[in-house]
């Protein structure tokens, strides 16, 4: 049963073709991929379908609800959350802050209630924060709490950023990038967060990515892009011997084996 | 590293004629002359002469900072060296008022001024005297640097407070005469200035209470740390009590004059307060944030004026929920066409509405309503208990209150859900977006109770002078606030009090300096921002977030180094042991 099916989505800059008819699905508690050559739309589609751009064409529905001409609030508000490539925590907040700022969309309180501090509303904060210093051990930041989110290193930042989505309690995590910048001790450590994650919450995730070691290791299906348009989709078996990926990674001489390869890759 | 080991004869040179420039330039416009009249200490040592030997004194101090370390010899000479280079500005101001005169081309550079340069010793014996007190002022500056923390931080403080009490002589004399009578004021002060031995005495009270503090300070300090939960609450209702009872009584201390400049303190403190919410927390750069002040204040006057203009002749206590409600309605209707600004845009939108509102209570189309440029006259008072609060020191309860009711729920928002939401609005706008925080009411929330403090404000200002016009509605008090909360540390709620006691008590305290008023307003920014860009009383979160960079640049340091050890251990093996 796919919880996010998307058809014929299609996203125009001018005269650029970013996403080009990309047909998607994803079905509960999958861990899929998008890969694709640098600029193939991959983070495009991602915006499209976090609201933070509108489609030009395409219907985009989650669990039975388009997304189409919705606002980026509203669709996490729907159980869509989301990492970015290059990280985007608040700087200047406190971790903890951080993924209180992630749960805000389930706390009910106003801020009237605040300013005369109910029962209510005291008890909605005590909780909110027992639940992020929760999240925040679940990621691997016990006791940083404190410190502000741009003083972490770069590995938590991106846990702190992991946290931070997930406390929203989503039913589809979007991760952009989830490993970019680590070394292969850090990646492989990430794959098994991020398998961790599904099998204890039952999320569904769908991330982009790079890292080829990742992908495979990962994903139970792959989707690839170049140049906006779908070129092909299937385990990760089949993505490796396909030639149109091939040759989208490594150029027309890689698909059909002629001696030129090396100087291609390079290039 | 030998290189900084040597004497480098450009630190001296650069310093000195840094600070000769500016010696020349504050004699040169008059600030020297005008304020020699002025004495701090009787017959000793004159305004004047402070503000002269000021930045002599200041760059020699810097300039010892600049020898290389555990060579006092260097530190003394480039102390000394720049102190005589900058005389020389002086020496050739005078030498050459010699030869020509200045005096048609500079009015400022008078008989009077070369009188105060030369110390009346005449041109050439003048000229020599001058260049040996900036050199030993110079050498003392430096020695002043070398000496160790502990010795040097009392003797700043001594200075610091007796420059305090000589400048505000008049309004320490008016309060010693109201306690204990003129024969004691007269034992104190001589006409405007502090008597030879009581400056010593605040000097060596003052430095001395800094020792105490200093040995003591830290032991104070861990005994209260060391008390259980129950004796700190105790501390902490007890230091409150404090502060109410000394709110309370502030205006019996302070009689009509220093009231009516408390008064002026807390309403602009209340408008900081908002503009707080809206740019430190928010973020977002409101340069027309008067423009509530305004409709706050014009609503009072409607509604509560006794003159031919008045409609309702409501009271004090009856109109003012009604300016807060109108002035919120105002910052809606702000807010509404600016969601989708940012930055400079917003900036200048704002800068807009500001000025639309201004001209439109001057235009001839609401004259009939609200007087135009002739103004509403007649603004009731209000009433307690059948008693009007006319004076300066009954009114302050009316400002005070309104202060703290603004500081309260500014401090309850900024700990609560509606604050991080605007803290994460101002940090990055559409990730804020993207975790589920609804832009537009949070955006129109932070306008609508920015406005609504600044409503709160121009209802209390227009009632405290029972009688409004245009013209103190203009682009200048956006400003004025504006750099109160900048000066004060973004964000931070001490800071808007600071801020206020700033930019707004100390201008008008110095009301007899009027002619530089605005120049001293501006230096002092300039160096507020170069010094201290993080405000007086920075926001915790602020202070750590500027002085981040301060730590990284040293490599070595231990102690900035030791978290991030602590922090990465963790960080790297976290997924594993999960």
């Amino acid at each position: 049963m796919a919880i996010l099916t998307a058809k014929e989505v299609t996203k125009r800059f001018g005269g650029l073709v970013a996403v080009n008819k990309y047909d998607f699905e994803i079905g509960a508690e999958e861990i899929v991929s998008i890969i694709g050559p640098n600029g193939a739309g991959k983070t495009t589609f991602f915006n499209c379908l976090t609201g933070f751009y509108q489609a030009n064409e395409g219907d985009m529905l989650f669990l039975g609800q388009r997304l189409n001409g919705r606002t980026p609030d509203q669709i996490t508000r729907m159980g869509i959350a989301r990492t970015y490539q290059n990280i985007r925590v608040f700087p200047a907040m406190t971790a903890i802050e951080n993924i209180l700022v992630g749960e805000d969309p389930r706390l009910k309180t106003s801020w009237i209630e605040a300013v005369i501090k109910t029962k209510r509303y005291t008890k909605e904060e005590e909780e909110a924060v027992a639940e992020a210093n929760r999240l925040l051990e679940y990621v691997g930041l016990t006791g940083m709490g404190d410190q502000l989110s741009h003083n972490l290193p770069y590995g938590a930042q991106r846990r702190l950023e992991l946290a931070r989505a997930l406390a929203s309690q989503p039913t589809l995590l979007l991760l952009d990038e989830p490993t970019a910048g680590m070394n292969p001790h850090e990646s492989a450590e990430m794959m098994h967060f991020i398998k961790k994650l599904r099998d204890d919450l039952g999320i569904t995730i769908l991330l982009i990515e790079h890292d080829m070691r990742v992908v495979m290791g990962i994903s139970e299906r792959i989707s690839v892009l170049d140049f906006g348009s779908k070129i092909c989709e299937g385990t990760p078996a089949e993505i490796q011997c396909n030639p149109n990926v091939i040759e989208a990674y490594l150029g027309r001489g890689a698909a059909t084996g002629l001696s030129e390869t090396p100087e291609k890759t390079v290039a | 590293m030998s290189e900084t080991n040597n004497f480098d004869y450009r630190i001296p040179l650069q310093n000195g004629l840094i600070a000769g420039v500016v010696a020349l330039s504050v004699s040169v416009i008059g600030m020297v002359t005008l304020l020699a009249q002025r004495y701090l200490i009787a017959g000793w040592l004159t305004l004047g002469q402070v503000i002269l030997f000021m930045a002599p004194a200041a760059m020699s101090y810097l300039a010892a900072g600049k020898a290389p370390q555990n060579n006092r010899g260097i530190a003394l000479i480039y102390g000394f060296l720049t102190g005589l280079i900058s005389a020389l500005p002086l020496v050739a101001l005078i030498l050459l008022n010699e030869v020509i005169d200045l005096r048609q081309f500079l009015p400022n550079v008078s008989p009077a001024l070369i009188e105060i340069l030369t110390f009346g010793r005449g041109t050439v014996a003048g000229s020599l005297f001058l260049i040996i007190v900036t050199s030993v002022l110079g050498l003392v500056a430096a020695g002043l640097y070398l000496l160790p923390d502990r010795i040097r931080r009392p003797i700043f403080s001594g200075l610091i407070w007796t420059f305090f009490f000589g400048m505000f002589s008049e309004i320490l004399s008016d309060r010693l005469r109201t306690f204990f009578g003129t024969d004691f004021a007269k034992l104190i002060i001589e006409s405007k200035a502090l008597r030879p031995v009581v400056a010593v005495t605040i000097f060596i009270v003052t430095a001395s209470l800094s020792v105490l503090w200093s040995r003591r300070g830290d032991k104070v300090k861990g005994r209260m740390a060391k008390m259980d939960t129950k004796s700190q609450n105790r501390m902490r209702y007890g230091l409150i009590i404090f502060g109410i009872t000394l709110m309370l009584i502030l205006p019996l201390l302070l009689g009509t004059y220093l009231s009516e400049v408390m008064n002026m303190i807390l309403i602009f403190a209340l408008m900081g307060f908002g503009l707080n919410i809206v740019v430190g927390f928010a973020g977002l750069l409101d340069l027309g944030y008067v423009a509530f002040f305004a409709i706050g204040a014009y609503t009072m006057g409607v509604l509560t004026s006794t003159g031919d203009l008045g409609v309702a002749g409501m009271s004090f206590w009856l109109a003012i929920p009604i300016c807060v409600a109108v002035s919120m309605l105002g910052g809606l209707l702000l807010g509404m066409p600016v969601l989708r600004m940012r930055g400079d845009y917003l900036a200048i939108v704002t800068l807009g509405f500001g000025e639309i509102i201004r001209i439109l209570v001057l235009s001839d189309l609401l004259k009939p309503y609200i007087g135009g440029a002739q103004g509403l006259l007649k603004i009731n008072k209000p009433v307690i208990v059948g008693i009007p609060l006319i004076k300066p020191d009954q009114f302050y309860y009316v400002a005070l209150a309104g202060c703290l009711i603004a500081a309260f729920i500014s401090y309850r928002l900024s700990q609560a859900r509606l604050g991080r939401q605007w803290m994460a609005i101002r940090e990055d706008e559409d990730v804020a977006e993207a975790m589920g925080i609804r832009l537009v009411n949070t955006k129109l929330l932070a306008f609508a109770i920015g406005a609504a403090f600044a409503g709160l404000a121009g209802a209390i200002f227009a009632s405290k002078l029972t009688s409004i016009f245009p013209h103190s509605f203009n682009l200048l008090i956006s400003i004025n606030v504006l750099c109160m909360i900048i000066v004060g540390g973004m964000g931070s709620l001490p800071g808007v009090i600071l801020g206020a006691l700033a930019l707004v008590g100390l201008p008008e305290l110095l009301r007899e300096f009027a002619e530089f008023r605005l120049l001293m307003y501006g230096i002092v920014l300039i160096v507020m921002m170069l010094a201290k860009p993080e405000g007086l009383w920075p926001s915790a979160i602020r202070k750590r977030e500027l002085h981040v960079h301060d730590n990284e640049d040293y490599e070595d340091y231990p102690e900035a180094m030791a978290p991030r050890a602590e922090t990465r251990d963790p960080g790297l093996e976290g997924p594993s042991h999960l």
